[in-house]
């Protein structure tokens, strides 16, 4: 014991594991103090949801040696919360989640800087989600992880054997958790599944038929589901149900019990009354540490390469027992996401106003509302109004010249599609190649199609 | 008022009043407050339990601020037990907070009887000798305890309690008591009251699965002897004929109904599992023996008596397509049985209770009721003493996990745990602790290790270089993000324990933050 470390520092922990060689370590792993200064110094990491899992994603990754993170949220703090959110004081109900789970770490963990974004993540410019090296996603809906999954795979290029090219691969990694149960992904555009690969691991919920609702109801839920859905519109015309609002609950409530008595039903409370209307996912404070533990753990060993990284979906199962499972799930070949894009084959003379309708119609894509970026330049841009002024006289031009005269290309468009019911905004890429013009051969059509 | 229920209402919505009212009479005592400590209370106060006891007997360094979030850098110098415990109460007032400045290791030695006043002990951060006293305490003193511990990429939780029983276990996948292979006379005879011969093609569809299927088993036992469906032909036939009954193609009960025939086809009587805890030595009670075993005691007599092998009815039916009047008469039906089924149990306990000499209202109506509810889901949890896994694990079960590919990793993890341990009783430091000399210590803990299997009874078993070589990079350092998933495991495996809801994890979890192939191991 010649060298006792008298002084121990910060990072004395992590150093061990940052500053040492090892053997079960990623292939670019390259410890010393360098890469302990890079993590601080220069990995950008964003972390998206500021709610059970993002609080502690937070803690975990300023405690894991990263010194650069932002974090978006568009919720404001809520009493519920206050059982798992931890950074979260009773007198911050109603302030922006992010600022507050900013704010609350920074002060702290010295060193840190977190920049916090109180907004919708569709509001962001694509490129803000390019400046990171990691992006940690603490989310509780498959829209929005859909949404920033596609982000995040926009960024991939594919070189000409169709092998995603290392330096544009964008990470990810992604944790949920409904009561005792979670997992926690790691995925790598291109190599490892995206979301939207294995999207059937989350299956859309399941709803009441209405006829079950109007004429045969026999569960609690059913008279809920009755005052929720079909008695308000035919009471209130034309006034929107809101959920948040405490009187509107109350209304549909009391119709509920007024039901249920009629049909002889029991059950119905105000609790289950705002669990089925607002399809509440029950949450506690350990199974979101652990995810994110999970997650966070990933991203320093994605970031470093100072050990392995899960390969590639970790179940977690803490309700009958304990049960943890790693799946190696594989890529969607055909995946629209994180495949090479969709192929389009077009003429010169297309004017950027047909290829928006040629979107709506294209049965891959069934993109309506489009509009249309190439290489970080907005072509046409349906909102705001500003931009949408400034981009309509595109409209009326070919493509083909709009694009530089480039007779192979990539595009993102954003637009709405509809799923299961449902109107989502999606980001596509799109490979788009013009016909008839010099250095175009069918070789090069044919690989990708 | 109502705020509290409000703030917690996303764990109401798993463990209910009750288990949150467990919760909050808990009062836990934490033995070392780094980072797997802390975390682990994180969460425990977050959810709301009566009391903590922090006990830390060290002071705040600036290393601790690498990977510890309860303090911060106003914090070194001072006792880390009183930092981290001002934290925790700033989580929620409605906590009982408090810290004893001391070594968990001295408290153990001088002051046993301690920790007879908490419900529940969690020690973190301990080695092997204190662990084997601490274990005798709470045992002695039927306290809960749990260990865990975090090292490098690695680390592991363990319960240690001897014996805990579930009635609430809550199992996610579990099959319903609908008795379609053995329905008692009043469901037969309320499925008797209906025609499925109708014209009437509403009501046709609109007939629940269960009528269907009572009477479909009722008609083919009828023509078979007494006996329902059992070959894969006869089954196959059975269903055939439900599909055969149909009138209109979009009958939704019928095809419930063909999906739900393999609930006749199923074994009358109980399962394994509950014979297991009917047979178990405990059913004998005494003046010593605890509710549930009073209550599993007038079980056993109510299936040898009035159920005629079967358990009391669960009463519940799950949704299904009918009428709103057949649902809810058929509801009533299941509720009536259930509560007959519950009353003969009542009586059965009332009367062992004042046999055994207790007072016969000792246990209240409502948990008989639950009891009953919940028969089928009966779960009794043992684990062994800590003594009787170093001293003498399970020769076979670990010779499996060292041969097993799935299981090599997190078994040599195990043994490196405890080699660690042995090593730093030798040489007083934990190898790799301090800068240099690696290449030395490295070697010591392979010897250290290949001396443990072999007095574990594994002669010539080894394990992995890079392994060994992992060990003694970690130097017993604690990673933040390790601490938080075991912390999280360990307050996951409280809540179950302090709640008796859920089931909590047999063995010993062996974290894998390799490639997260964890394990658990049970020697
Ligand atoms: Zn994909």
């Amino acid at each position: 014991m010649a060298d006792t470390e008298a002084q121990p520092s910060r990072s004395r922990d992590l150093d061990k594991l940052l500053l040492r060689p090892g053997n079960l370590v990623g292939a670019n792993f390259d410890p010393g103090e360098e890469l302990r200064d890079d993590l601080a110094k220069s990995a950008k990491v964003l972390v998206v949801g500021a709610g059970g899992l993002g609080c502690e994603l937070l803690k975990d990754l300023a405690l894991s040696g990263f010194q650069n993170l932002e974090v978006i949220d568009m919720d404001r703090i809520e009493v519920t919360n206050l059982n798992r959110q931890f950074l979260f004081r009773f007198e911050d109900v109603g302030k922006p989640k992010a600022e507050v789970a900013a704010k609350r770490v920074m002060e702290r963990v010295s060193g840190v800087n977190i920049k916090p974004h109180y907004g919708r993540i569709e509001d962001k410019e694509i490129d803000f989600y390019s400046d990171f090296i990691i992006i940690a996603l603490g989310l509780d809906s498959i829209e929005a992880r859909s949404y920033i999954n596609a982000v995040a795979c926009s960024f991939l290029e594919y070189d000409c054997d169709d092998n995603a090219r290392e330096e544009t691969i964008k990470p990810m990694v992604d944790g949920g958790t409904e009561g005792f149960k979670g997992h926690a992904r790691v995925i790598l555009p291109g190599v490892t599944p995206c979301f939207e690969c294995t999207i059937w691991l989350f299956p859309p919920q399941v709803k009441f038929p209405l006829c079950t609702l109007a004429e045969t109801p026999r569960t609690a839920a059913h008279c809920i589901e009755y005052a929720h859905l079909i008695k308000w519109d035919e009471v209130h015309s034309g006034k929107a149900f809101d959920p948040d609002d405490p009187e509107h609950m109350k209304w549909v409530y009391n119709e509920a019990v007024k039901r249920a008595e009629l049909f002889g039903i029991p059950g119905v409370t105000y609790s289950l009354t705002q669990g089925v209307v607002k399809n509440i996912i029950p949450a506690i404070a350990s199974t979101n540490a652990i995810i994110s533990a999970a997650c966070a753990l990933e991203t320093l060993k994605l970031a470093s390469g100072c050990s392995k990284t899960l390969s590639n979906y970790l179940t977690y199962n803490g309700a009958e027992g304990l049960h943890t499972k790693v799946t190696e799930f594989v890529r969607d070949k055909d995946c629209l996401v994180c495949g090479p894009g969709v192929l389009i084959e077009l003429e010169t003379s297309i004017t950027l106003q047909k290829f928006i309708g040629l979107l709506e119609e294209h049965p891959k894509l069934l993109l309506s509302k489009a509009s249309v970026t190439h290489q970080g330049n907005n072509l046409y841009m349906q909102a705001p109004p500003v931009l949408e002024e400034m981009t309509r006289s595109n409209l009326s031009l070919p493509l083909f010249d709009l694009m530089g005269k480039t007779t192979k290309t990539t595009l993102h468009v954003t637009g709405t599609t509809s799923k299961n019911d449902k109107k989502t905004s999606v980001l596509r890429k799109l490979r788009v190649v013009f016909k008839g013009v010099d250095g175009v051969t069918d070789m090069d059509t044919a690989g990708g199609a | 008022m109502a705020e509290p229920k409000i703030k917690y209402d996303r764990q109401l919505r798993i463990w209910g009043e009750q288990g949150q009212a467990a919760l909050e009479k808990a009062s836990i005592c934490l033995l070392n407050c780094g980072p797997t400590g802390s975390e682990t209370l994180k969460n425990l106060v977050l959810g709301g339990v009566g009391s903590i006891t922090v006990i830390d007997g060290s002071k705040v360094d600036a290393g601790d601020l690498g990977n510890n979030f309860m303090v911060d850098e106003s914090s070194v110098g001072q006792s880390k037990a009183k930092c981290v415990c001002a934290f925790l109460q700033e989580l929620n007032d409605a906590v009982k907070a408090k810290f004893i400045e001391e070594y968990p290791e001295s408290l153990i030695e001088t002051n046993p009887s301690f920790f007879s006043q908490f419900t529940l002990v969690v020690a973190t951060q301990l080695g092997e000798d204190s662990m084997l006293k601490l274990d005798r305490i709470c045992r002695e003193a039927n306290v809960m305890l749990i260990f865990a511990r975090s090292y490098g990429l690695t680390g592991f939780v363990r319960i240690s309690v001897k014996e805990h029983t579930v009635v609430e276990s809550k199992p996610d996948h579990f099959l319903d008591d609908l008795r379609l292979n053995n329905p008692w006379p009043e469901l037969r005879r309320f499925a008797e009251s209906i025609d499925l011969d109708v014209q009437d093609t509403v009501a046709h569809k609109h007939t629940p699965y269960v009528v269907i299927l009572v009477k479909m088993a009722d008609k083919w036992a009828k023509s078979h002897g007494g006996s329902l469906p059992s070959t894969r032909e006869e089954k196959k036939e059975f269903k055939d004929l439900l599909k055969a009954s149909m009138v209109a193609a979009d009958e939704d009960n019928y095809r419930e109904a063909i999906e739900a025939s393999f609930k006749v086809f199923a074994p009358r009587g109980i399962s394994s599992d509950l014979q297991q805890i009917l047979n178990d030595n405990r059913a004998e009670v005494d003046s010593n023996s605890s509710d549930f075993w009073v209550m599993v005691a007038a079980l056993k007599e109510f299936i040898a008596n009035e159920g005629s092998g079967e358990a009391p009815l669960e009463g519940s039916i799950p949704d299904m397509t009918s009428s709103t009047e057949l649902y809810v008469n058929l509801q009533n039906i299941f509720q009536a049985k259930a509560e007959a089924d519950c009353l003969v149990i009542e009586q059965r306990v009332r009367y062992i209770l004042k046999k055994i000499g207790k007072d016969p209202n000792s246990i209240s109506k409502t948990t008989v009721k639950s009891f009953c509810r919940n028969a089928r889901k009966l779960r009794v949890c043992r684990y062994r003493s800590i003594e009787d896994e170093f001293n003498s694990p399970i020769l076979p079960e670990l010779q499996k996990y060292l041969t097993d590919e799935d299981y090599s990793v997190a078994v040599g993890f195990y043994i490196l745990l405890r080699a660690v341990d042995r090593f730093a009783a030798n040489y007083n430091s934990f190898p790799g602790q301090f800068h240099g000399g690696m290449d030395e210590d490295i070697s010591r803990l392979k010897t250290t290790a290949v001396g443990l299997l072999s007095d574990l009874g594994c002669n010539g078993s080894t394990l992995t270089e890079d392994l060994i070589n992992e060990m003694c990079r970690f130097g017993a350092s604690q990673l933040h993000a390790v601490a938080a998933f075991i912390g999280g495991i360990a307050s996951q495996e409280v809540i179950k324990l302090i709640t008796r809801q859920f089931v909590p994890m047999s063995g010993t979890f062996i974290f894998n933050g390799i490639d997260h192939k964890s394990q658990l191991l049970c020697l």
